[in-house]
């Protein structure tokens, strides 16, 4: 009988995990800080055109690119003489299972399938929990989507709920979870249980899946303007979205600046029970974001494939109240009604494009589906309804887990710029924790790429961390 | 009541509040970790509140206290929100209306 305690499941997490992803991730390790990543993307075995490939079967990909002419009209009434860029949006709620994620579950699907797993099982709250029951379905595959989806008092985020529902339309069992990281747990009981893939976020497989989106927006770009775009805002969370896209811009020679975009929700833990239901974004915030970004390898595979910080030039955040303005001013000015927390790098777009020229252009490079619970209506009155203001007001006063305050005018929707310099510092701190030699040369030269930075820089933080 | 093959849902103590991660917030440290799952009853029959087996969608066999019957989705648009009508008017104004924005 094997023991099925949380301590003893927990200490079999390597051998568990090796089985559900079914690859060796020791084979790239250096034996110091840094690990062979490239080496780790190629054992993969997916290149763009091989997953552009597996997605066409699923009828996944070539998203329309939209220029959103009057959101554009309506930054330029709230930018400076001769600023504020072209704004345009790629439409990824066009996919089948209405979200980019479609993109990452294809390739994990199809690979489990092709290893020879019967099942796959994703531990998700969000968009990708109905992507892999999407794929799962067109590939005969069974799916177990775990979620973290009710406070203490069994009350469920309206967003997280609705996901549930989608994932059980399209076939799925779903395990639905009050508050915790013990969810973890869960989920490595159920791989091991099942012997399914694990469908993971953040392997090599669902990073390849997500170069395709970059590579065809960089085409459709060039097609669609003649030119190449000038910056690319992708909305961060676990930073796979940014650096799957990043990497697909980079295979396609498109050298716009990548801009991470997360919704502010300083001040609230994660794992908190109490404000679970207090935060309007279940996911795209800075509580995943940051960590994230800074420690990469925090997520349920031992390497991360999802590294944002290799690929990001800048990082904005913007305000809960500003994305459901914004979500509102896409579906009264562009006609399309989308999903508020893909729209998060939207709100920042509008605030970036008017400190660009005219003659730029800005794109962001993903939408998401709405309907009931998922609808910024939907969050709305759940928040009003949680005793968290609303109001209209300057959103810089916005209190996450208190108040959403929607600007009383668009021109008040601003882009916070987050210190570059100190997230990489952060990342690189955390590499070096732990760790009790010196950092080899060889680490440095990783820690440079990890950060997108120099080698004297990398230098100038190891010692200041020292110091 | 419901009978054998009927489509239900179950709650589970998952980790009792002595048994959850250390690492964690008060608040949530002191409640269990709960678990609902929806699948075919397995017993013969039962009553809500009783314990019972179930066979999820992917044949998986879980036992746990039966909570529901044909359980349903309740979630919906929400109470109106007038702010966005005024967003609405607010942005068509500002485009389309040809007026001052200040």
């Amino acid at each position: 009988m094997i023991d099925k305690s949380y301590s003893a499941v927990m200490a079999r997490k390597n051998e568990i995990m090796k089985a559900a992803v079914g690859m060796d991730y020791d084979a790239f390790e250096s034996g110091s800080i840094g690990f062979d990543y490239e080496a780790m993307m190629r054992a993969a075995g997916y290149t763009v055109d091989m997953s552009r490939a597996i997605q066409a079967d699923f009828a996944i990909g070539n998203t329309p690119l939209i220029e959103l002419k009057n959101i554009t009209a309506l930054a330029r009434r709230c930018a400076p003489d001769g600023k504020g860029a072209r704004i345009f949006l790629k439409d990824e709620a066009a996919n089948p299972s209405g979200s980019f994620k479609v993109r990452r579950a294809a390739t994990s699907v199809y690979h489990a399938k092709r290893m020879g797993y019967k099942g796959v099982i994703a531990a998700t709250s969000g968009n990708y929990g109905a992507a892999v029951a999407a794929c799962a379905a067109k590939a005969g595959l069974s799916c177990i989507v775990i979620q973290e989806c009710f406070d203490s008092r069994g009350v469920g985020q309206p967003e997280i709920v609705e996901k549930a529902r989608k994932c059980e339309a399209l076939g799925a069992e779903v395990v639905q979870l009050t508050v915790g990281p013990e969810l973890f747990y869960v989920f490595l009981r159920m791989l091991e249980d099942t012997g399914y893939f694990n469908a993971s976020l953040y392997t090599p497989f669902a990073i390849a899946g997500v170069e395709t989106l970059g590579f065809e927006l960089a085409g459709q770009f060039r097609d669609k303007i003649g030119r190449e775009p000038d910056a690319i805002v992708c909305t961060n969370a676990g930073g796979g979205n940014l650096t799957g896209t990043a990497r697909g811009l980079l295979k396609a020679g498109c050298g716009a600046k990548v801009i991470a975009a997360s919704v502010n929700l300083r001040g609230l833990h994660m794992a908190s029970d109490t404000q679970f239901n207090l935060k309007s974004f279940t996911t795209g915030h800075t509580g995943f974001g940051m960590p994230f970004a800074s420690n990469p390898d925090r997520s349920d595979v031992p390497r991360s494939a999802a590294r944002p910080l290799r690929y990001m030039d800048d990082y904005v955040t913007v305000n809960q109240g500003e994305v459901f303005y914004i979500t509102e001013a896409l579906a009264s000015l562009e006609g399309m009604e989308k999903g508020p927390a893909g729209n998060t790098s939207l709100a920042a777009a509008f605030s970036l494009a008017q400190s660009m020229d005219r003659e730029q252009c800005i794109v962001v490079q993903e939408t998401e589906y709405t309907g009931a619970g998922k609808h910024l209506n939907a969050q709305l009155s759940f928040a009003r309804n949680n005793g968290i203001e609303l109001k209209f007001g300057d959103p810089a006063t916005e209190i996450p887990g208190r108040s959403i305050v929607l600007p009383s005018h668009p021109s008040l929707i601003r882009a916070r710029h987050e210190d570059m310099r100190h997230l990489r510092a952060s990342l690189i701190r955390n590499a070096i924790k732990g760790v009790l030699h010196t950092p080899t040369e060889e680490d440095i030269l990783f820690l440079a790429e990890e950060t997108k930075t120099y080698p004297t820089t990398v230098k100038e933080i190891i010692h200041e961390a020292n110091g | 009541m419901a009978r054998k093959g009927d489509w239900v849902q179950i709650h589970v103590v998952v980790l009792r509040p002595e048994e959850r991660a250390a690492n964690i917030p008060e608040d949530t440290r002191i409640v269990p970790l709960e678990m609902w799952v929806k699948g075919r009853l397995a017993d013969e029959q039962a009553e809500i509140g009783d314990l019972v087996c179930i066979e999820t969608r992917t044949g998986r066999l879980e036992t746990g206290r039966l909570c529901a019957v044909n359980p349903s989705y309740s979630h919906s648009f929400g109470d109106y929100i007038p702010e966005l009508l005024t967003i609405d008017e607010q942005v068509r104004s500002l485009v389309f209306g040809g007026e001052s924005d200040d």
